[in-house]
């Protein structure tokens, strides 16, 4: 028995964030969501595929390297805790498991090859499945889709999209389609990229197996939701790292804050709320692997109960932080952010707690 | 990642189980009187509480380690084989062994510190259940402060001579004996003065008062010793070694406070009563309010449990950096059985303020008893307070608090 991440986990792991320290500094982060240096993004994220990010998930008889979600999940741990501004959970973690599950052999072998080689990229766009605001949504009849999809994950330089309907039916369409458009979103998280996606008889492939049933959909979702878990337990790190050292160093009334109570309770508290996160998200990542029975119950809990204990820690850690945790010139906030959004995206906690509810009725 | 234990196990699993259906509705002869075990089933087969611990003795389901000569089975100790025992037993509702700071506290400490003389005398009268211990630590004025505990050992000839008064001393009405923090080198900085005594509860000066808690049941006491004798070799350590011997095994209680599967238990009873119980013609369940909060614990727990496996294969793999987690447990297990069970007080209402034996109660009033009795076990063995100081300081390498003069 061996509960933990294996050797080739943590170096991977810690390949990655290595490459995030050494390029995604603050002052690198700061110019690419100023949108001063638009291809500084570009380059850290062919940094990443160097290192092999894009093939992790994808088979080995199509060209990928055939590993597990904890694997995926210990990289987008790595990507929460550097802020990594470069696309992963929609084009290497959710397209992938997608097309495993709703693809025919065909379709499998056409992309999954093609992603292994990078010459396919795939945004996501699966919100309306999980809730419909208002009047999004897109239908599909003669084979093209109308309508809006919203909040579609890495959209941008996107060879090809999935989008999916209410049923949970999943389409392959062309991103550079001339009957759609890309609509930018600007959040609140400049780190990474959302848009909205306009449909006009766009011509669409259906996924063979997504309308058998709601499993493959599902299969993508959970993988996604333990990859925002996992991004947010990293950011949430890297947050309690740094109201930490902050204060142990910073000084009033003649002593380090850090020696406070009122100062060092905030940071146990956030130790102690992350700490168990950890075990949660990695046993949620196997669980999707290998213990089918309990893979949906851990993948909603994991990704309610870290957005739940990130949302806190984000908060007690800016607050150690004073005054300066509020500026932009030491650029916490980008972490909060992060924090902020993943807990929306796949859907928010009390949506998800309805689904991990219903997996046990 | 490889969550099997492997084929081994599997027929320990079976082998174990078993045993549990052999003894399935087993009940005590003596179990009503027993303060530390439960009075067991209904309808199998029966025995005494200390009969039944020697049949889990030679079964090497209980002191599974523990040498052959101090009355344990004499095994290798084997983590997850404690494990499976745990959870067949729960699982199969078999009555475990019983429980106590002598059984938890003191037989470890004798094993790593005691002599060859005070192993053979306690050890296997105190897993057999027949020879109960309390725990004198806490004093009126030494509660989070321990180490500035007051009362006083002095060595005359060769007896210690002990004056003073301890509180929150659980079964000490039921006890024979006792474990001691006492100061007996007042000369000496305040950690450095205190040793371990090991006191006779029937020897004359002693007197028990009974301390009843908000939950008007459990059984704390207050324990007073004037001019108490015993003989100078009831020592555990040297003299002023007290406070290393008893960090030695504290360390071990605050673990196991709280333990996630059992607050998982609590859950799926509460998930059982909220589909029985009904609010405006519904069942509390489809309340979505109150679903969602129970959703929120029950990922909270699941947590917990994962988190318990990660320090599960940490043992089993040394070399596993889980510092912190290990402090976090009796901070967040206890915390978090006591929000549980006070959620099932909230969807119940009214009904849920029920107690004693009031009419409409619901899990013989379990609900408010374990609530207030774990707002008890936040306060005691550390208060969450001192836990956040141990995590802050020791866990995350916060400065401490300047010492304030004469402290």
């Amino acid at each position: 028995m061996y509960f933990g991440l294996s050797e080739e986990q943590s170096f991977f792991q810690d390949n990655v964030k290595k490459y995030l320290a050494e390029h995604a500094t603050i002052d690198n982060i700061k110019h690419i969501t100023s949108g001063d240096k638009k291809n500084l993004s570009a380059e850290i994220h062919q940094g990443l595929l160097n290192l092999g990010i894009n093939g992790l998930l994808i088979p080995e008889e199509f060209g990928g390297l055939g590993l597990d979600l904890l694997f995926a999940a210990v990289v987008s741990e790595a990507l929460g805790g550097g802020v990594g501004p470069t696309p992963f959970i929609a084009p290497y973690v959710m397209a992938p498991t997608a097309i495993k599950h709703a693809g025919s052999k065909t379709q499998q072998e056409n992309y999954l090859s093609k992603i292994a080689s990078n010459e396919n990229r795939f945004g996501v766009g699966f919100s309306e499945f999980i809730g419909k605001r208002n009047d999004a949504g897109i239908t599909f009849s003669d084979n093209t889709l109308n309508g809006r999809a919203m909040f579609v994950l890495d959209a941008n330089d996107a060879t090809h999209l999935l989008l999916a309907d209410e049923k949970g039916q999943i389409f392959v369409v062309d991103a550079k389609s001339a009957d759609l458009e890309i609509v930018k979103l600007t959040t609140v998280d400049k780190t990474r990229q959302y848009t909205e996606v306009i449909c006009k008889n766009l011509e669409a492939e259906l996924l063979e197996h997504s309308s058998d049933s709601r499993n493959p959909i599902y299969q993508a979702i959970d993988a996604g939701r333990i990859m925002l878990a996992a991004d947010s337990l990293g950011a949430s790190q890297t947050m309690i790292d740094k109201a930490v050292d902050y204060a142990k160093e910073r000084k009033q009334f003649g002593r380090a804050i850090g020696s406070f109570q009122a100062v060092k309770h905030m940071c146990a508290e956030m130790a102690a709320d992350l700490e168990p996160c950890y075990a949660l998200v990695w046993q949620a990542a196997h669980c999707h692997d290998h213990s089918p029975d309990e893979a949906r119950l851990m993948a909603c809990h994991a990704k309610a109960h870290v957005s739940e204990m990130s949302k806190g820690i984000a908060k007690k850690a800016t607050e150690v932080h004073g005054g300066m945790g509020f500026t932009d010139l030491l650029g916490l906030h980008y972490w909060f952010k992060r924090i902020g959004l993943n807990r929306q995206i796949l859907g928010s906690p009390e949506l998800v707690r309805e689904e991990a509810y219903k997996t046990q009725v | 990642m490889d969550l099997e234990y492997g084929p081994e196990y599997q027929d320990f699993t079976k082998e174990v189980e078993s045993f549990c259906e052999k003894y399935k509705g087993l009940s005590f002869t003596d179990g009503s009187n027993n303060p530390l075990g439960s009075s067991g089933g209904f309808g199998g087969p029966q025995m005494s509480r200390s009969e039944w611990q020697k049949t889990l003795i030679e079964n090497g389901y209980f002191a599974r380690s523990v040498p052959k000569e101090y009355g344990g089975y004499g095994g290798e100790a084997d983590i997850l084989k404690s494990r499976i025992i745990a959870a067949e037993f729960s699982k199969s509702n078999t009555p475990g062994a019983m429980g106590g700071q002598g059984i938890d506290m003191l037989v470890p400490t004798l094993l790593e510190m005691g002599t060859e003389e005070q192993k053979q005398a306690y050890i296997k009268p105190t897993l057999h259940g027949e020879m109960i211990w309390c725990q004198g630590y806490s004093e009126p004025n030494a509660g989070s402060d321990l180490a500035s505990l007051q009362t006083k050992g002095d060595l005359v000839g060769d007896e210690w001579v002990i004056n003073g008064q301890k509180i929150w001393t659980s079964t000490a009405q039921y006890s024979q004996m006792c474990f001691c923090l006492v100061r007996t080198e007042p000369d000496a900085p305040k950690h450095a003065g205190i040793s371990y005594l090991l006191i006779p509860m029937d020897t004359s000066g002693i007197e028990i008062r009974p301390l009843v808690d908000m939950t008007l049941k459990a059984g704390f006491n207050e324990v007073f010793f004037t001019d108490v004798k015993i003989p100078a070799g009831n020592i555990v350590g040297k003299r002023g070694e007290g406070w290393a011997v008893a960090n030695a095994t504290l360390g071990h209680e605050r673990g196991s406070l709280a333990p996630p599967d059992a607050t998982m238990n609590r859950v799926n009873m509460l998930m059982q009563l909220m589909k029985e119980e009904t609010l405006d013609g519904k069942p509390l369940i489809e309340h979505p309010i109150y679903r969602d909060r129970l959703m929120q614990i029950q990922g909270k727990v699941l947590a917990q449990q994962s988190h318990a496996l990660r320090l599960l294969s940490a043992k089993l793999n040394p070399g596993a950096d889980v510092k912190i987690g290990k402090m976090i447990q009796k901070l967040t297990g206890t915390e978090l059985r006591h929000e549980l069970e006070g959620l099932a007080i909230d969807v119940m209402g009214e009904i849920g303020t029920l107690y004693e034996d009031s009419p409409h109660l619901k899990n013989d009033g379990t609900w408010q008893f374990i609530y207030m009795y774990f707002l008890g076990l936040i306060i005691g063995g550390g208060t969450s307070q001192i836990q956040k100081n141990i995590i802050a300081e020791r866990g995350l390498g916060m400065p401490k608090e300047p010492k304030v003069e004469g402290a």
